[in-house]
């Protein structure tokens, strides 16, 4: 069987538990939509993973260029009162 | 009674057993990657399946047997599977459709089981319900686009829709067991659940653009232990290392 004919490819998402942001877990291959989560269900959550999971056809993901990179990320590097690192952080306080 | 309920735990477990061998031997052999997964992970719930129903059968048996030995030393005769689900996997469109049948009447079936009048029936019932949702989900959404697919697609399924048919009123059949379990409101009466099953079955039909088999169903004989040709070999296969080795353990 040829390779070229399992359909596009979609990213997986898998939130692990109620309100827990969503992570990237893999791809797979799929026609359609209902088949993109069934195999990703399939994949990627036989083993109590997961309680909810997003799958979008990789094509639609907007992403940054390797190239664009230094542009996009390095104006950052030289800008520490960007990062709330001077703040003491009050007791108690989670999730920071 | 005992017997009755001995008689129908065999027939559910040696249906889910003798398909979850069929769907394990896809391993490895699926058209690709994801979906050879997918059909694996079908066949493992089925072999969990199995496992309770034929332990329960264990609990009601008169020997001292355990589900190991239900599974892999009685005789061809002794099992009481559908014969659906002895069907080879020819082709992935049968694979599908042989799974489509199946989980439709598992759907209906189950769904009744979980009203029994027998704790541990209501509770395999109740357990299993989860998966067989899932699996009818799969092997619909498959009907559809392999129906409603390219013109080879469509023609292969239909081949094994009309192929296959012959194999489905032999879920129907109610012989004594089943009836004297049926009167006590441990199990649905089979026959009952034709009109439904079929209801379900020409709805994914439609939305796929498959046609209803014109000609009559065989309704005969896997709870009297009638088979197929094909569950011979599947035995023989299944059974080689307890043959040759009796006192192989796991």
């Amino acid at each position: 069987m040829s390779t070229d004919n399992q359909g596009p490819l979609w990213e997986v998402f898998i939130q692990t538990k109620p309100g827990a942001p969503f992570k990237h877990a893999g791809a797979v291959h799929a026609y359609d939509q209902e088949m993109a989560i069934e195999n990703a269900r399939d994949t990627y959550t036989r083993r109590h993973e997961g309680t909810s999971m997003w799958v979008v056809k990789s094509e639609d993901i907007v992403a940054v260029a390797p190239e664009e990179a230094d542009a996009f990320f390095d104006p950052s590097d030289d800008k520490i009162y960007r990062h709330p690192t001077f703040y003491e952080i009050p007791e108690g306080v989670k999730h920071l | 009674m005992k017997k009755d309920l001995y008689n129908f735990a065999i027939r559910m477990g040696d249906t889910s057993w003798i398909l979850s061998h069929r769907l394990c031997e896809l391993c490895s052999f699926g058209p690709f990657l994801e979906e050879d997964l997918a059909m694996t992970n079908v066949g493992l719930d089925h072999i969990g399946q199995a496992e309770e129903w034929l332990n329960y059968a264990c609990e009601l048996s008169d020997e001292d047997v355990d589900a190991d030995f239900l599974a892999y030393r009685r005789k061809e005769k002794e099992y009481r599977n559908v014969q659906l689900v002895e069907y080879p996997n020819d082709d992935f469109a049968y694979v599908i459709t042989r799974q489509f049948y199946l989980d439709v009447y598992n759907y209906l079936l189950y769904t009744k089981l979980t009203q029994s009048k027998d704790a541990t029936f209501a509770a395999i019932a109740q357990k299993s319900l989860k998966e067989v949702k899932y699996h009818l989900r799969h092997s619909s959404n498959w009907m559809v686009r392999l129906g409603d697919g390219t013109e080879e697609s469509h023609e292969r399924v239909q081949n094994a829709v009309d192929d296959l048919w012959f194999y489905t009123g032999d879920l129907f059949v109610m012989p004594e067991s089943e009836q004297n379990l049926a009167k006590e409101g441990i199990i649905p009466n089979l026959a009952d659940l034709e009109a439904d099953w079929e209801k379900m079955v020409l709805e994914v039909f439609e939305k796929a653009g498959i046609n209803k088999p014109s000609y009559e169903v065989l309704a005969s004989g896997s709870f009297d232990g009638q088979h197929t040709e094909y569950l011979g070999f599947m035995l023989c296969e299944m059974q080689y290392l307890p043959n040759k080795y009796q006192d192989a353990k796991w």
